[in-house]
């Protein structure tokens, strides 16, 4: 089987300009402050623009990876038949947590869990699950009857089924979750600034309250160039999990 | 080999299996057969315990399989099914080695019986083995589905309308290897259809079920000469005599000293020659033995080779196979007006023929359905 090298080329050579980019914070100072010429501070004091994406890839990475181990045996489960009689439950459960505000649930969950990182990560984590639980749920279901049929008809167990059928005819879509969720978790993460976890979010809300748009735009762009070469780089790895092709 | 003995399977108030009982000895091609919801699939997956019995007992090998491990049971049991089932995300010689990876075989012992079983069906292995599923026709799909059921050598196959889902004509050449590789193997075969004419061609025993019930096990000869009920003289159809000639394989009847002449001789030595004076047609063949045509004698010109009085037709359209049926070499016989048809190999040699007189002898004196076909054979060419 041939696998094409330009796109997973492509997408690192983004990351790596994403990367220089963010760290030449002289760059970031320069561009702001052209763009604004009236404020007297155009670059967010308290952090650097790569010490705020590190912060932020922290909240992120955090909580989709917990999205991630909550939401994919999630999915597997209510596709046996020992949680099938859950699937609407976790079906209505994980769109509620989707639909809920994000920035409710960081209110809700402060008193619980204090001020900072914690609540925020719990928010994100609920927040993300949809995709990566109806993505499971989908692409478990999408597998052939007949494979599976033929599977257990040759003797297969049922972990064996999963691990060598299930899971990696459904690898594909589930990453597509996957993707989704972490893509928007860099969004809505910049939301966990309100309670103090830090990352982009920070500078918006500084600038939200000093009404100062250069702290704004330095934070949403970041961001947004964020979610724009996450999702290159996690469509490679989907891309990569594809059954194999002529 | 295998044995139910009052084998029932209730779904709420239906009755899916009535106690079945059937005795299904070692080596033979048990075909169970029946209209959509007889049964007969049920059947097959209570032997390997995909479905679990209500009540009574299934023993292959004298071990009745409740006392086995389902998986352990399985694996023992080849199993190959119409839609095929192979695994897309695997290559073919990785589908086949499926119940092998699973019973731990060593990975040249694995290369070696994907070699093998490739050849066997009928796939060259070097083309076939890294191909992926998608990249195979209908009829290839179901040679690997074969092949994979056959990978662990598994003294018994159990197969659910195998060849199902493929052209009719595919169908036929899968039936015949089918024939062929079970000549050598000699498994126990478990073959559900819902093809009379494919239960004939491959049982050495038909089970017929309606409702759950079985209604004869049986022979195809005596379930097709003596049907139990009317329901089994109706399933089998009107055109029983015809059916019987599905059992009989052109090779076993063909005569095979054919009047054959090469594409070189000259007419007039066709005429002087005893050939031309005895048989009025002649099969014309090639340097290799592959068949070319035929010609009428009677239409040869003077000085003119036998091309020019050659019948144009395809061999591969008005020829059949050696491992064909009667049944088909008459409908291809019926369809042409020919009175006579060639015999030929894979590569097209001409291996013999088979005349008309020839397929009403192989009907029996019992029977006059077909000599009426007779009348519409016509001359030939």
């Amino acid at each position: 089987m041939k696998r094409r090298w330009t796109g997973p080329l492509l997408a690192a050579a983004a990351a790596g300009a994403f990367a220089y980019v963010v760290s030449r914070q002289d760059w970031w100072a320069a561009a702001l402050a052209g763009l604004f010429p009236s404020l007297p501070q155009t670059v967010f004091p308290t952090a650097t623009v790569g010490e705020l994406v590190i912060q932020h890839l922290e909240v992120v990475g955090i909580s989709s990876a917990l999205t991630i181990a909550i939401g994919v045996p999630l999915g597997i489960w209510v596709t046996r038949a020992s949680g099938k009689d859950f699937r609407e439950i976790v079906a209505a459960g994980v769109d509620f947590g989707q639909t809920f505000p994000p920035i409710a649930v960081l209110a809700l969950m402060m008193p619980l869990l204090g001020f900072g990182f914690a609540p925020a990560i719990v928010a994100l984590s609920l927040y993300g699950l949809f995709p990566v639980v109806s993505n499971t749920v989908a692409g478990l279901d999408a597998v052939p009857a007949s494979v599976l049929d033929a599977a257990r008809g040759m003797g297969m167990g049922r972990w064996r089924m999963l691990r060598a059928v299930e899971i990696p005819l459904a690898s594909r879509v589930m990453m597509g979750g996957v993707r989704t969720s972490v893509i928007v978790n860099i969004g809505t993460a910049t939301v966990a600034a309100a309670t103090g976890a830090g990352g982009l979010g920070s500078p918006i809300f500084s600038g939200i309250n000093l009404q100062n748009g250069a702290f704004v735009l330095e934070g949403a762009v970041a961001a947004a160039l964020l979610a724009v070469i996450a999702d290159a780089v996690l469509a490679q790895v989907e891309e990569a999990l594809a059954p194999a092709r002529a | 080999m295998i044995r139910l003995e009052n084998v029932t399977k209730r779904y709420g108030e239906t009755l899916a299996v009535d106690s079945l009982t059937l005795d299904i000895p070692a080596g033979e091609v048990c075909v169970l057969i029946g209209p959509s919801g007889c049964g007969k699939t049920t059947t097959l997956r209570m032997m390997n315990r995909l479905i679990e019995p209500t009540s009574g007992h299934i023993f292959v090998d004298e071990a009745d399989v409740e006392t086995l491990r389902p998986e352990q049971l399985r694996r023992g049991l080849g199993y190959a099914i119409q839609s095929v089932g192979l695994f897309p995300h695997l290559t073919v010689g990785e589908n086949i080695v499926t119940v092998p990876k699973l019973l731990k075989w060593d990975k040249e012992r694995m290369a070696a019986r994907v070699e093998e079983l490739l050849t066997l069906v009928g796939l060259a292995p070097s083309e076939y083995e890294g191909k992926y599923p998608r990249q195979l026709s209908g009829g290839e799909a179901q040679r690997v589905g074969v092949a994979r059921a056959l990978a662990a050598d598994p003294p018994v196959l159990l197969m659910d309308e195998p060849f199902g889902a493929v052209d009719p004509l595919t169908r036929q050449r899968l039936q015949a290897e089918f024939v062929r590789i079970q000549r050598d193997l000699r498994k126990t075969v478990v073959f559900v259809t819902h093809d009379v004419d494919e239960a004939i061609r491959l049982a050495d025993r038909i089970a017929l079920m309606r409702g759950g019930r079985l209604q004869q096990y049986a022979t195809p000869e005596e379930i097709l000469d003596h049907p139990a009920n009317k329901f089994v003289h109706d399933f089998m159809g009107a055109d029983r005599a015809l059916k019987r000639l599905g059992r009989v394989k052109v090779s076993d009847v063909m005569r095979t000293d054919v009047p054959t002449v090469d594409s070189s001789t000259r007419a007039a030595d066709l005429r002087s020659r005893a050939s031309c004076a005895e048989e009025r047609f002649l099969y014309l063949v090639d340097g290799s033995g592959r068949l070319a045509g035929w010609f009428d004698c009677a239409d040869l010109a003077d000085g003119g080779g036998p091309e020019s009085a050659m019948t144009s037709v395809d061999w591969r359209e008005s020829a059949v196979a050696s491992d064909a049926s009667l049944k088909e070499a008459l409908s291809r016989m019926l369809e042409f007006g020919f009175r006579s048809i060639a015999v030929v190999d894979g590569e097209g040699r001409l291996l013999g023929d088979v005349a008309l007189p020839t397929i009403e002898a192989a009907l029996g004196a019992g029977d006059t359905h077909v000599a009426a076909a007779d009348g519409q054979g016509g001359a030939r060419p």
